[in-house]
């Protein structure tokens, strides 16, 4: 039986989580479908990386070379092809961040080999490979089957699978780049850190977070009374710093700030994963939104089903008349 | 400069009830409204921008049914020279891979230094069709773009990663750039632009007019099915004031008023 391949995920010296769980979830495939697991790390002065991975799968396959200190999808792809075809492993897992996003569809594509993003489990019966997904702002799934091959390619949400927890010995076999120069049409020039706001949300005991149900700029100084008078933060989902009401630093996300406050309270938010996964290890999630089936009443404590401009001056008045 | 945007015509689901139809495969449409992608919003803008920094042609691509039609009118009211509709009914299902075939069989014989596409669609949450359209057509791409400069026929892009952070990259054209939202202000199209639009021929293109050569499917869907529910959040009924009140002595209880 052919093996798994995964590929480690990492960013200025770091292994990233996704990689853990990428991992976990592939020795859980090769268990049941009883081969194994590869990890492929390309990387740059690796030894501390591969200390990292030995417990986490039964091959590292390991290529160590200047190249791949930073992630260009480019040299990547001309790499994982080579790496591909010549040990042709049955599924090769991917993480979906920005680096998976820009790599597997062009290399899957380039190897005319069925693929699909974004997924959140896997299942292979009968020698077929169907993958669950979510469609439509992540208020329904599917399931989808893979056209047959003997090869495919996947790349997998985060926090999907909890990683770690493994105890195997993994033999580390080292290869040469198949590339030996950047390719000249892509350079990688530089990373840029997050500008510093005047507030730091992760610091806050109380964040309001706020999304599109808002609806328009003018509505906003009901939210800031209402923060003020609980004594919280604004923070919010991506639509509102792309309509320009709040900076880009108090965006709550995958893309921007992950928050543990005691209380966060979603006001119009609908719960894209992207949103959930920078908030939801908050101690207590209260959500107001209209749509009964928003998926942030998943990961809320309380859920209010209603317009949020119904409830949120109602509810300033309560706390005040309480702080008096 | 001349620029081709692929744009997609979805709906709108973000802020509205889904439900899944009879067939188990699609969803019901009646109640929803249905605009451009909001990523492809930006991407439109981003062409237009680009367009009249240098000048050029821009042409605006979609793949869909004949009410595509007045979301390409909106893409010419709003700055693009012309439209191409390929009619999406000539194909049955599609999937991130069959649509970019389609799309690469299209654009092959247009001029372009740049291609744009949204970074997501809000319908199937692929994120595949830039990618792999640029694969196919061989020219370099970035993703989640959320700025540009073009200087000396290459583009200076900031890709957005995760946690705050952005990679700065430097690609030469011609290549594809698949943006993110909030790279900048998409405007609105005036009246009169609207009307002028209404009157511009719209090129539509069926299964008759693309070689059959390699447009397959990656997957096919099988079902579509509600999520399953974890911990899902207690529900408070009641009146707004005796809602207010419950919420107040939560908030209270947990020692934060």
């Amino acid at each position: 039986m052919a093996e798994i391949f995964a590929l480690v995920e990492h960013r200025q010296g770091v292994i990233r989580d996704i990689t853990y769980e990428l991992l976990a979830r592939g020795r859980k495939l090769v268990e049941q479908q009883s081969t194994k697991l590869t990890a492929v790390l390309l990387g740059y002065n690796t030894e501390g990386l591969i200390e990292k991975l030995k417990t986490e799968a039964h091959r590292l396959l390991v290529i160590d070379n200047e190249l791949f200190e930073k992630f260009n999808s480019e040299t990547y792809q001309i790499a994982l092809s080579e790496i591909v075809k010549n040990y042709n492993p049955m599924l090769t897992l991917i993480a979906h961040t920005a680096c998976g996003m820009d790599l597997c569809p062009a290399l899957a594509s380039q190897m005319d080999m069925p693929f699909t993003t974004d997924c959140l489990d896997i299942e292979i019966a009968d020698n077929k490979l169907k993958v669950i997904r979510q469609v439509y702002d992540g208020k329904l799934n599917t399931r989808v089957l893979l056209r047959d091959n003997p090869s495919y390619m996947l790349t997998l949400r985060s926090g999907c699978f909890p990683g770690g927890g493994s105890n195997l010995s993994a033999e580390v076999e080292k290869i040469e780049s198949p590339v030996k120069d950047e390719p000249d049409y892509r350079k990688f020039i530089e990373y840029i850190e997050a500008a510093i706001g005047e507030i730091d949300i992760t610091k806050a005991d109380i964040i309001i977070g706020i999304g599109r149900g808002v609806r328009e700029k003018a509505n906003m100084s009901i939210i800031e009374d209402f923060a003020d008078a609980i004594g919280g933060v604004l923070a919010c989902s991506r639509p509102v710093v792309d309509a320009g009401w709040l900076p880009k630093d108090r965006q709550v996300g995958s893309s921007g700030k992950t928050v543990k406050p005691k209380l966060y309270i979603a006001l119009g938010i609908s719960g894209a994963f992207q949103h959930i996964t920078g908030m939801k290890n908050s101690d207590l999630i209260i959500a107001v939104n209209k749509d009964p089936n928003a998926p942030i009443f998943n990961e809320a404590d309380y859920g209010i089903v209603d317009d949020l401009f119904k409830l949120v001056p109602l509810l300033k008045n309560k706390i005040m008349e309480m702080k008096q | 400069m001349d620029i081709i945007v692929c744009i997609k015509r979805v709906a709108q689901t973000a802020e509205a009830e889904v439900k899944i139809d009879s067939s188990g495969k699609d969803i019901i449409k009646d109640h929803l409204t249905f605009d451009l992608n909001e990523s492809d919003t930006y991407a439109l803008e981003e062409a237009i921008l680009l367009k009249e920094k240098f000048s050029g042609t821009l042409t605006a691509v979609s793949l869909g049914a004949a009410e595509t039609d007045d979301t390409l009118r909106i893409a010419l009211a709003k700055g693009a020279d012309s439209a191409i509709r390929i009619k999406a009914e000539d194909f049955g299902e599609l999937d991130g891979y069959k649509t970019a075939a389609i799309l690469k069989e299209v654009i092959k014989d247009l001029k372009y230094d740049v291609i744009f596409t949204g970074c997501i669609a809000t319908d199937d949450y692929y994120s595949q069709v830039g990618v792999i359209l640029a694969e196919l057509a061989g020219i370099p791409h970035a993703t989640l773009v959320t700025k540009m400069e073009f200087v000396d026929n290459k583009a200076h892009v900031h890709r957005e990663l995760e946690g705050g952070l952005l990679e700065h990259l430097e690609i030469n054209l011609p290549a594809l750039f698949a943006v993110q939202t909030g790279i900048n202000e998409p405007r609105y199209a005036s009246l009169i632009a609207i009307r002028r639009a209404a009157k511009k021929e719209i090129k539509v293109v069926g299964r008759d007019e693309i070689s059959a050569e390699k447009i397959t499917l990656n997957s096919n869907l099988e079902e579509l099915f509600i999520p399953p529910v974890g911990k899902r959040a207690e529900i408070l009924s009641g009146s707004m004031d005796e809602i207010s009140t419950k919420l107040t002595g939560i908030i209270k209880e947990k020692g934060l008023l």
